[in-house]
């Protein structure tokens, strides 16, 4: 690791060539009083993968939307191939040759994929061309996607995909991906990472933003870090293991997670008996006969490829989508039948995938965004009908303190928090209730290393406190590091939760693609 | 150099409640303009439309009269619009109500007791609610479009009124005028003060404040904004969608119907083929100028009652068509909505120097 200032070159690693793309000097944005850029300078260089990296709210996004047009910086300068430019809107960023999938995707949920990509392409292409154009590239690059699709039915993971082939059909010279794996399953990843290869190899850029220091060390060629909205460090990540990386971007070691000892099992506090739905969408999966049981003082954690019905779980456990009366029991009570409230009021808390939207309301301040899932639980947070707002705020001080949620002025509207702050809020929101069954989708998506290890850790002590925590999770890394059991779903249906020791990875993998169901059940007999 | 939008991190408060004000200048700027083009001096027609209302008693009540109804069936648009439900149709519940309660007085003109008029006003506002509930029902049920179902049933009731009035309930004693018979007074709001004020203003006042509280502080008004702004975050908080079309669409309702039977019974008392000058209209008007808040529309609320006022006065003192108000209460929408984008959007002027500041 070398500390440099922004003129200097960097020091240590593989000698860097390529010809210099893009070019940032000193480039400065401010959001009221936070400075979120402090005279950041960055050059990325033609077949080059270079890592952004940060924790939470270091200012990666924002400095990416500067260099894509899509906020304008208050002070520096940009050079395309050594001419200076001014990018003033996405638009512009694509004529020069600028690409970008982002954090919080950008598509009309109404729309078909191939109608959300005509969006962004030029004027005049032809829908029937431009479907047979996504069919060849994502094919191309083995990304598939149903071009007829309707964005609403699809998943997280395959939205991201739309982002992507979009990108790629403006065939870029530069490529930024603000945490594309995040959402990602490890199969998925590794395809990501073929086609991006292939991109560098023909000599395109790519900026890229991840959590995932492994995957950072793996495939990017250069690093640089940022911290506070500066610009601390550039390295080579090969050279680096991911703790001191991490070490680089918190400024301090990351603690290692304390499971404690695993509890006798306690009662049975989550199960689901036989629980069946059909798919409610044409791209929906229906959910076919689960069985689970998960216990008071253990963490179940369900493995799965995007789009295997893990939404659609989600919602049958959390009332948003009702089931047979006996199908969902929390604490031995049927609550299949009962409204999502009802399941809180009986101790259950949800934090489903989508943050923004679903999670929570983006346009509204913090605090309302608690009374949004607290207003009937015996929180004080209404009284005779009416809000409490000096309760919520207290809340809220005291959720941004005990989760670390850091925004740019007190009690910000929840569409201004940076991307990991508000998944720390919407897991924090509900961990601070002690619930006594907890249904998480998800739950460090977007989350720095610092922080990643902060919900886990808060989510095993959860648990060892007596309550049952059922995880929903595509990161494999994270299941291993917190489950005691595991499940995986496929396609709907879900194999027994197994102790997480007699788990391997192999297995996991065959269970996602459905692979026990020609044994005739072998997945019972662990 | 180019015009811009960039989207604003947060919602622009200032900017919320400078945009109908805005919105108010340009409006006045596009009319003097417009009175101009039609040969008259400018200062002098505003004056006659603006102001001149203002300056004498009569007038001032005759404000309040019209400012009555926009404000009972304005604040309920607000719920509805806040709630994401389209609600078009607070003309055609206006009317039901009005035609609801005035059965009393007109099937039974004998029946005259201390609790004729609250029964009348109880009609009305059940009428109103149950003119809501259709479209209501066809959303919930069928998924139908509200915008349309609402419009259509406001031609509907107003065809209703005029078949009533020129048929069965047509006054026996009216010399074939197409005119129930007059309410007697046991069916007629009271005045207020001396002239043609009645106590319907305190019925919008009532309203205005109840909906104020309920909207800023109730959880009820808490679900009503996260059902309207994420629809999917309304379900996980527990809120229900359909509860809430049911809800909107009969408050919305109820208080159009209110409106309606205190415009019959306390202003023209009785029915006419036509009782409104377009109220449930202009209230859509009324809802976005007043910020969908209960006390803008309080203010939004008088403001188009003085363009009613306005448009008559001109057409008086200066024989231009009363249909002046129609342009004007147009142009007040349009330019709301277009200054509404500032508020989560800031004009930037875009150009070279943009980026080429120093460091
Ligand atoms: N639109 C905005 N308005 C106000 N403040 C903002 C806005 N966008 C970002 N910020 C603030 O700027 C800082 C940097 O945010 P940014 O989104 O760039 O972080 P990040 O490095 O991408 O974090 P993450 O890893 O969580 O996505 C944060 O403090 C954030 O609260
Ligand atoms: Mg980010």
């Amino acid at each position: 690791m070398t500390a440099t200032t922004p003129t200097d070159p960097p020091a240590t690693g593989r000698e860097r060539q390529g010809e210099i793309l893009l070019e940032a000097r000193g480039i400065s944005k401010r959001f009221g009083e936070v400075l979120a850029n402090d005279t950041v300078s960055l050059t990325l260089r033609a077949g080059e993968i270079h890592a952004l990296l940060g924790e939470n709210g270091a200012g990666k996004s924002t400095l990416v939307k500067i260099l894509y047009g899509a906020l304008e910086p208050n002070g520096g300068t940009l050079h395309w191939q050594g001419r200076e430019v001014t990018i003033a809107s996405p638009a512009e960023a694509r004529q020069l040759g600028i690409g970008m999938v982002f954090q919080h995707f950008s598509l009309f949920e109404a729309l078909t994929v191939a109608e959300n990509i005509a969006l962004a392409l030029p004027k005049g292409t032809g829908m029937r061309e431009l479907s047979a154009r996504i069919r060849e590239v994502s094919r191309d690059y083995g990304l598939t996607l149903d071009p007829e699709a309707i964005v609403a039915d699809l998943p997280v993971g395959i939205r991201q995909r739309i982002e992507i082939v979009r990108c790629l059909l403006q065939e870029p010279r530069l490529i930024i991906m603000d945490e594309p794996t995040s959402v990602l399953t490890p199969q998925e990843a590794d395809q990501l990472f073929l086609t991006l290869e292939r991109l560098t190899s023909e000599g395109c850029a790519i900026l890229y933003i991840s959590h995932r220091l492994e995957e950072v060390k793996r495939i990017c060629h250069h690093a640089t870090v940022m911290r506070h909205g500066k610009v601390i460090a550039e390295c080579d990540p090969a050279q680096e293991t991911a703790a001191s990386l991490a070490r680089m971007m918190v400024g301090s070691a990351v603690h290692d997670l304390d499971r404690g000892p695993r509890p006798e099992a306690g009662a049975v506090r989550l199960e689901l008996r036989g629980l069946s739905a059909p798919a409610d969408g044409p791209f929906s999966v229906a959910i076919d006969n689960v069985d689970l049981k998960v216990r008071g003082g253990e963490i179940v954690a369900i493995a799965g490829i995007a789009g295997n019905g893990q939404g659609e779980l989600f919602n049958l456990l959390s009332g948003e989508r009702l089931s047979a009366p006996d199908a969902v029991q929390i604490d031995g009570q049927s609550a299949g039948r009962s409204s999502i409230t009802a399941r809180r009021r009986a101790g259950a808390a949800f934090v489903p995938e989508e943050r923004l939207g679903h999670g929570a309301v983006p346009g509204l301040r913090l605090s309302e965004n608690i009374v949004l899932t607290r207003h009937s639980t015996g929180d004080g947070l209404v009284r005779g009908g009416f809000v409490d707002r000096d309760r919520a705020g207290q809340l809220e001080q005291r959720l941004k303190n005990n989760f670390d949620v850091r925004m740019s002025h007190d009690d910000a509207e929840a569409r201004a928090l940076s991307g990991g702050n508000l998944q720390k809020f919407v897991i924090g929101r509900e961990l601070d209730r002690r619930p006594g069954v907890l249904v998480v989708n998800q739950p460090t998506w977007g989350v720095d290393a610092g922080a990643a290890a902060l919900i886990r850790q808060e989510l095993i002590d959860l648990s060892r406190q007596g309550s049952a925590v059922l995880v929903i999770s595509q990161d494999l890394d994270e299941i291993f590091e917190i489950a005691d059991r595991i499940a995986v779903i496929s396609r709907g249906r879900m194999s027994d939760a197994e102790p997480a020791e007699a788990m391997t990875r192999e297995r996991i993998g065959l269970l996602m693609g459905g692979m026990d169901e020609g044994q005739g059940g072998a997945t019972h007999a662990a | 150099m180019r015009l811009e939008l960039e989207k604003r991190a947060e919602h622009s408060t200032a900017m919320a409640l400078l945009s109908p004000v805005i919105a108010l200048a340009l409006t006045l700027v596009s009319g003097a303009i417009l009175f101009a083009a039609l040969g008259e001096n400018p200062a002098e027609a505003l004056y006659v439309f603006f102001i001149e209302p203002l300056t004498a008693s009569w007038s001032l009540q005759e404000l309040v009269v019209k400012a009555t109804p926009l404000i009972l069936i304005g604040v309920g648009l607000a719920v509805c619009y806040l709630s994401n439900t389209w609600n078009i149709g607070g003309e055609g519940q206006f009317t039901a109500g009005a035609l609801a309660g005035s059965v009393l007085p007109i099937l039974f003109p004998d029946f005259q007791t201390p609790f004729t008029l609250p029964l009348m006003l109880l009609m009305g506002i059940a009428g109103g609610m149950a003119w809501a509930a259709i479209p209501a029902f066809l959303k919930v049920r069928f998924g139908t479009n509200e915008i349309l179902t609402s419009l259509m049933l406001v031609y509907i009731a107003l065809l209703l009124l005029d078949w009533l009035v020129r048929g069965p309930w047509r006054d026996p004693d009216g010399y074939n005028f197409p005119e129930s018979r007059i309410f007697s007074d046991a069916a007629s709001l009271p005045a207020l003060a001396d002239g043609r004020m009645h106590v319907g203003a305190i019925f919008a006042l009532i309203a205005v404040a109840a909906l104020a509280v309920v909207l800023m502080k109730s959880l009820k008004g808490f679900e009503i904004r996260v059902l309207g702004q994420a629809p999917r975050a309304g379900r996980f908080a527990g809120f229900s969608q359909n509860k809430m079309v049911w809800f909107a669409f009969l408050l919305s309702g109820g208080l159009a119907g209110l409106a309606g039977i205190s415009e019959v019974s306390g202003s023209i008392n009785q029915l006419t083929p036509v009782i409104s000058p377009g109220y449930g209209f202009t209230a859509i008007i009324v809802a976005f100028l007043g910020r969908l808040n209960p006390i803008g529309i309080l203010f939004s609320g008088l403001l188009l009652a003085l363009s009613y006022l306005g448009g008559e006065a001109a057409q008086v003192a200066l024989g231009i068509s009363d249909k002046t108000t129609r342009v004007f209460q147009g142009m007040l929408l349009f330019y709301v909505l277009a200054c509404d984008t500032l508020i989560l959007y800031r004009i930037r002027l875009g150009g070279p120097a943009a980026t080429g500041k120093g460091a």
